[in-house]
């Protein structure tokens, strides 16, 4: 069981690499797809037993962040009419090594912290920072706004993971309510991406530059 | 159904969705507003004993914010009949429905009694005010709702990261890892102490990206400067207190798990440094929304200074929330008549309001000396009360500070509100038809009776529901 997680958990940061290094916003909708699907294995794999609230938390994780989220974005990609590019203001080489590099830390800093036990923790704190980290990246570093989302997504992913140590003690319901929050910010978002794009001719966030002091 | 408060504002706004007269509309926000007002002070009244479920339940705490917001919400839902009847040419379907949305999941705050809760009712209100923000369809109001959804969706997204480190922190602490601030509290001192303060300080960081402390205040100025009057001083007056008091909430937590001086250092910084940043942009400011965005980072920096001053600010802190909310209402909604009235916000366009607009002018006026800390008004006496108790901790340099910078302030707004008050109105504003009228001038008279009466006089019932907040605060030895 252990050796699966953290199979799972490996492909999850690598994932998180090809979100980094994609020059294409498709390419990086497609990655946070994936991630959505590994979330949901990793949700299954961290717990032995698949009880009635884990089975829920899976099919909705799935459903949630590897099938909707990824349709709407999909979909307010194309009503925009743009394919290519990402623009990052930071290379993808820079960002990538600055990825790998926070992953690093990551892993080697929250070794340090005390962990309530140690089948989970070790794996799932590391991952979740890194995670956490990358989304940071993708989020300060991208241009266009739907490329923001999308960092905002691994960034929310990163906190999933972090949110799995504590299923059994979170009540059902508040996570319920986390991925529905998920859901509608990201819904909010995209129609005011439709907005930005209709009045500014264009996505990239660079052209927000009206109110300034 | 003590819960009503939540439900009766959440099913109106579905109501309001879709209600097709555009003259109803605006009447039902009202009247639910003013229905929501009466069930809160019925509640209020009625004594502790409405008691609910262990997730959403109404402490002391929650009276007075629940009270705060739903005075604050009634005056701007009055104001808004006046206002929409003035823009009749914008669709007001979306601003009815999400302000009573907001007024909804802004009351679930307050009821909030479980750390997951009140994520969810936090990151809900986030979501509820974006399309206000935007009511005006402009390029400058889209580029505000961008930032304001991104920067708080970003900060939301770090507090439920510190919401999941304190719950890791109480696992740790082998206790039942409840969530509920009861039992969390009865843990406190079993709580893994690493996990707790990285978790308090992205809870922080991120519900004062909420609140509008520096340096994560960037959000403000745009939003408040683009979204109309009403939904300023929503934004400024009754969000900005649901953050703060969840702030309050985990301070008190943190404080009980021995960790009083880490979080009370960590909130006087960065009250300082927001009352330090706000003033230094507020000088040579021009737009007068702006200019009341930076007051508010301010006053948001003395709340934290004084949420950090430990429990003899406990009272001041809480007083000066509503001082702050009341008078924020004042300046918002005067803004907002001013504006109308000359068709723009920025000081050379706006000039000699005064003589334009008698009676909200006036206002404007009074509302600027309570805001900046002038007597009689309440302001006045909290920020006393906040500097009284660093003075009587022996923190003379954050008295210092704090002192300098509400001169600054002074200073910045006084320059700016002058330049707009004093002469004659410009003749290229001459055109418009705008003049004060009873649902746009009473709101801003009520209001501001309520903070001149505060700073001569407490009535008693007001001043015992916030010293009971603020002794259920106050963490015991």
């Amino acid at each position: 069981m252990t050796s699966l997680l953290s199979s799972l958990v490996a492909a999850l940061l690598l994932v998180n690499l090809v979100a980094l290094g994609s020059s294409r916003i498709a390419a990086v909708i497609r990655a946070v797809a994936i991630q959505g699907v590994l979330l949901g294995a990793i949700t299954a794999a961290a717990h032995g037993h698949l009880s009635r609230d884990v089975i829920v938390l899976v099919i909705g994780s799935i459903a949630l962040k590897a099938w909707l989220i990824p349709v709407i974005l999909m979909r307010a990609l194309r009503q925009v009419a743009l394919k290519r590019e990402v623009e990052p203001s930071l290379g993808f080489l820079p960002s990538l090594l600055l990825g790998a590099l926070t992953t690093a830390l990551a892993v080697a800093g929250s070794g340090r912290l005390p962990l309530a036990e140690t089948r989970l923790a070790p794996l799932l704190i590391p991952a979740s920072l890194a995670t956490v980290a990358v989304g940071f990246i993708l989020l300060t570093t991208r241009r266009k706004a739907i490329s923001q989302v999308l960092g905002f997504l691994v960034l929310e992913n990163g906190i999933f993971v972090f949110g799995l140590l504590l299923v059994e003690t979170m009540p059902f319901l508040v996570e319920a309510g986390v991925l529905l929050d998920l859901f509608v910010g990201i819904f909010v978002l995209t129609i005011i991406i439709h907005h930005i794009n209709r009045e500014f001719s264009s996505l990239d966030t660079r052209r927000l530059s009206l109110l300034k002091e | 159904m003590s819960i009503a408060p939540i439900l009766l504002p959440l099913a109106m706004a579905v109501v309001v969705y879709f209600t097709p007269s555009k003259r109803w509309r605006p009447r039902l926000l009202a009247a639910t507003a003013a229905a929501h007002l009466a069930l809160t002070i019925a509640i209020l009244a009625s004594g502790p004993r409405a008691e609910t479920t262990e997730w959403l339940r109404l402490d002391p705490v929650g009276r007075l914010l629940l009270l705060l917001i739903s005075l604050l919400f009634f005056a701007c839902a009055v104001y808004s009949l006046g206002y929409l009847r003035y823009r009749v040419e914008r669709a007001n379907q979306r601003f009815c429905s999400c302000m009573l949305a907001a007024l909804g999941t802004m009351s679930a705050v307050a009821y909030a009694q479980h750390l997951g809760v009140l994520w969810i009712g936090i990151e809900a209100t986030t979501l509820s005010m974006a399309p206000l923000i935007y009511f005006n369809r402009t390029p400058r109001s889209i580029e505000a709702t961008w930032k304001y959804l991104v920067i708080s969706s970003v900060g939301i997204a770090l507090a439920l990261l510190g919401s999941f480190f304190v719950a890791y922190a109480a696992l740790q602490g082998g206790g039942q890892a409840s969530l509920l601030f009861h039992d969390l509290m009865i843990q406190a001192p079993l709580l893994s102490r690493p996990w707790l303060r990285a978790g308090f300080t992205l809870l922080l960081i991120g519900y004062g990206t909420k609140m509008g402390l520096a340096p994560m205040h960037t959000w403000k100025p745009d939003a408040y400067g683009e979204a109309p009057g009403v939904v300023g001083a929503v934004l400024a007056g009754c969000l900005t207190s649901c953050a703060f008091v969840a702030i309050l909430r985990l301070a008190q937590i943190t404080r009980a798990a021995g960790e009083a001086g880490f979080t009370d250092r960590l909130l006087v910084t960065i009250g300082l440094v927001s009352m330090g940043v706000a003033g230094a942009l507020m000088l040579g400011q021009r737009d007068l929304k702006r200019m009341l965005a930076y007051s508010s980072v301010e006053h948001m920096g003395i709340l934290a200074i004084a949420g950090g001053l430990g429990a003899g600010a406990g009272f001041a802190a809480l007083f000066h929330l509503v001082n702050n909310a009341l008078a924020k209402g004042v300046m918002f909604l005067s803004v907002g008549n001013i504006h109308r009235a000359f068709g723009g916000k920025t000081t050379p366009e706006v000039h000699g309001a005064l003589r334009r607009l008698p009676l909200s002018g006036t206002l404007f006026v009074l509302g600027l000396f309570a805001v900046t800390g002038s007597p009689p008004f309440a302001p006045f006496v909290s920020e006393l009360l906040i500097l009284k108790s660093a003075f009587a901790g022996g923190r003379w340099a954050v008295a210092g500070l704090f002192l300098a910078f509400l001169l600054l302030v002074f200073a910045g707004m006084g320059a700016t509100s002058l330049a707009a008050l004093q002469g004659r109105p410009p003749k290229s504003a001459a055109s418009s038809p705008y003049r004060d009228s009873v649902t746009t001038f009473a709101p801003l008279l009520g209001l501001m009776i309520l903070v001149l009466l505060f700073g001569l006089y407490l009535p008693e019932p007001v001043r015992s529901l916030i010293q009971e907040a603020a002794d259920f605060l106050a963490v015991k030895p």
